[in-house]
């Protein structure tokens, strides 16, 4: 199937709320839900996703330039909203990428239903509990200063640095919104579903848990956590990555998705 | 014009080691519970003596902080019921959209107004950013769930037929139907705060009294949006007794000796702000457009206080004479402070409620109690006397 080269941002309408998604490509859909932070259109990473698929990055309701309905107030309801807009634009053998909260989207959504969905990747999700009742799984991102939030983020912090004052408008508009909304989806409890772990076992499509193993705000350990829940899956790590391996790597996270999708081991999967 | 004595009953002794936020992450080991309570005896014993030079009373609750160790308003206000005798009791504020349980605050406050004989002014309150991170009530849904709080509580207190049934966004009781009622009826009256003009004009359509802290003489702006509404709504002009307005108040009979007490009370607005930086602005507690200026300016919010002439006045760090410039404190001598009150009175078109913080930080007992004696015989009667630019007005009408 021939699909464009260059990406295309336009507003849908799905569930009659009005959606950012970017396209770009062709070929086996590949549905990717970014995380907390938002996503840009200029990341390389969609490019690179692109190349094998017809890549649908949509934003999420109150991120980016997505409305954002009362309605639509926690991570359950976001799957809904997505398995929705999967049927809307009529979406089929699509491989479902989330990474951070996309990727407790994307969990959310494949223990409902899989009838739309070949692959599954939770890049660095959020989601789940896994320790004790005193033990913070996931960092308090609200609680930390920015340069102690990029500690945990990055495996590389001060690549990530940026000057707010130098910033466009729509980006701080759209970084404003994405703080807001995350806190919508994610405030209490805190970054996960409590009832999500064991629902996990319903995934019955492969499933690729991948991690960037500098990630400080929630632990490789508790993405192996994951991936014990999760009959069949792989766990990979992704080297000189933080938090947002599509970021921060994007030519090896695009590689080890491309790859899982391909049927090929790659030389990172560790398992 | 009603003045009230209002404290934070703060722990002072911890302020000097804080390590940058003496709120939501100050470890309460820094509190010597037999200092607290030495110091909580002697702010209520504060209040009685105000009760009886005729001041109405304020409280207040915030939550860990050796700001304010008044964590929960209905203790205040339930020794306070027993041990004053004729001052109005006005919690501002309850911080209703953080609390997990309206029903609870419904049943709590209708018993204050009932032991009290009906002393209780209800003042609702959104609360501080630093609440945020104590309460965990979500900052996105704050106002609405302060909204449904409220509608909730106001039912509560005025159905007398039997339960009632409650399934809202955010609470969910199946036999409301609470015993006392309130003593007031139909329900004690309702304050609240604001800094914005749409939520001051909100209140005016309720018939609510607004009250301001730090707007100085910025002030007017905010009433006038209120009187605007209140006139469209009721047909009348809002009376003086809708406004209230919180000012540091440091009164001495020099005054060399007034400015020294002045700087003790000071030490609120110069602590007030003192919080780890990222629990000033929870997502959500203010909206994209405000996020987006406040990082254009560096993470600084804009300033809301002003002198008369139009200088910028930051509370963190300004001086007693500042403060004073900006109608944020009236301090000085008997006379001094009755014409700085009389004059911002001015400046606001009308204001019935002077809520005087009367004491703060390490102001002594005995400097406390003689301000408030002294402002009680010297600057209380004459305040009592004085006519406001509104209240002819709202005597015609």
């Amino acid at each position: 199937m021939a699909g464009s080269a260059t990406a295309d941002i336009s507003l849908v309408a799905i569930d009659g709320v009005q959606t950012e998604i970017i396209t770009q490509g062709g070929g086996r859909p590949l549905l990717f839900l970014h995380p907390e932070c938002g996503l840009e259109a200029s990341a390389p990473v969609l490019g690179l996703l692109a190349k094998a698929h017809r890549l649908v990055a949509p934003s999420h309701p109150g991120f980016g330039r997505s409305e954002a309905p009362r309605w639509l107030s926690t991570v359950d309801d976001l799957a809904y909203f997505y398995l929705d807009l999967m049927a809307a634009l009529d979406l089929q053998d699509t491989v479902v990428v989330g990474v951070s909260m996309g990727g407790w989207i994307a969990a959310e959504i494949a223990i409902k239903n899989t009838s739309r969905i070949s692959h599954l990747v939770l890049a660095d999700a959020l989601g789940i509990k896994v320790g004790d009742r005193e033990t913070r799984d996931i960092a308090d991102i609200f609680a930390l200063t920015e340069p102690e939030l990029a500690e945990l983020l990055y495996a590389d912090p001060a690549a990530a640095r940026r000057d707010l004052g130098a910033m466009a408008e729509a980006d701080l508009v759209a970084m404003a919104r994405s703080r807001e909304a995350s806190a919508r989806y994610g405030w209490s409890p805190y970054m996960h579903d409590p009832k999500l772990k064991r629902r996990l076992h319903r995934i019955d499509v492969p499933t690729l848990v991948c991690w960037g193993e500098a990630d400080r705000m929630v632990r490789p350990a508790y993405g192996q956590a994951y991936a014990a829940a999760i009959a069949g899956s792989r766990f990979a790590l992704i080297e000189r990555a933080g938090h947002f391996p599509h970021l921060e790597q994007p030519q090896s996270f695009a590689d080890l998705i491309l790859n899982f999708v391909r049927g090929k081991p790659t030389s990172e999967e560790r398992r | 014009m009603r003045i009230f004595q209002f404290t934070e009953q703060p722990y002072p002794p911890a302020w000097n080691e804080h390590n940058g936020s003496l709120r939501v992450i100050l470890p309460n080991r820094k509190l010597d519970p037999k200092i607290a309570a030495d110091l909580f005896h002697r702010y209520y014993d504060e209040w009685q003596v105000a009760d009886e030079l005729g001041y109405d009373i304020m409280v207040n609750e915030h939550h860990s902080t050796a700001t304010c160790m008044s964590s929960t308003v209905i203790v205040t206000l339930a020794v306070l019921s027993r041990i004053t005798r004729h001052a109005r009791l006005l919690v501002l504020g309850y911080p209703i959209g953080h609390r997990p349980d309206p029903l609870r605050a419904a049943e709590e406050l209708s018993t204050i107004d009932v032991i009290s004989r009906g002393r209780l002014e209800m003042g609702f309150v959104k609360g501080v950013p630093y609440e945020v991170p104590v309460s965990n009530a979500n900052p996105v849904w704050l106002m609405e769930r302060f909204w449904e709080a409220h509608d909730f509580i106001i039912k509560a207190m005025t159905a007398h037929d039997g339960p009632f049934n409650w399934e809202g966004e955010h609470f969910h009781y199946r036999h409301v139907n609470i015993w006392p009622r309130p003593y007031q009826q139909p329900h004690p009256p309702v304050w609240s705060t604001t800094g914005n003009a749409a939520q001051a004009q909100e209140l005016a359509r309720l018939g609510y009294v607004m009250a301001t802290l730090g707007t100085g003489y910025a002030t007017r702006g905010l009433y006038d949006s209120y009187r605007q509404a209140y006139q469209e709504r009721w047909g009348k002009p809002a009376a003086p007794d809708r406004f209230g307005y919180l000012a540091l108040v440091a009164v001495a009979a020099t005054e060399a000796e007034a400015r020294r007490r002045g700087e003790q009370v000071a030490s609120y607005p110069r602590t007030s702000g003192i919080v780890h930086p990222p629990f000033r602005n929870p997502p959500g507690f203010l909206s994209v457009d405000d996020n987006v200026r406040l990082m254009k300016n560096a993470g600084r919010p804009p300033s809301r206080s002003f002198t008369k002439d139009g200088r910028t006045v930051s509370m963190a760090t300004a001086s007693v004479q500042e403060l004073i410039d900006a109608g944020i404190m009236f301090c000085g001598t008997p006379d001094q402070v009755y014409a700085q009150v009389v004059d911002f009175c001015q400046s606001c078109g009308g204001l019935g409620n002077l809520l005087m913080m009367g004491h703060a930080g390490w102001m002594s007992h005995e400097d406390t109690v003689d301000s408030l004696t002294l402002f009680a015989k010297e600057v209380m009667p004459r305040l009592k006397e004085y006519r406001q630019p509104g209240e002819q007005a709202s005597a015609a009408a």
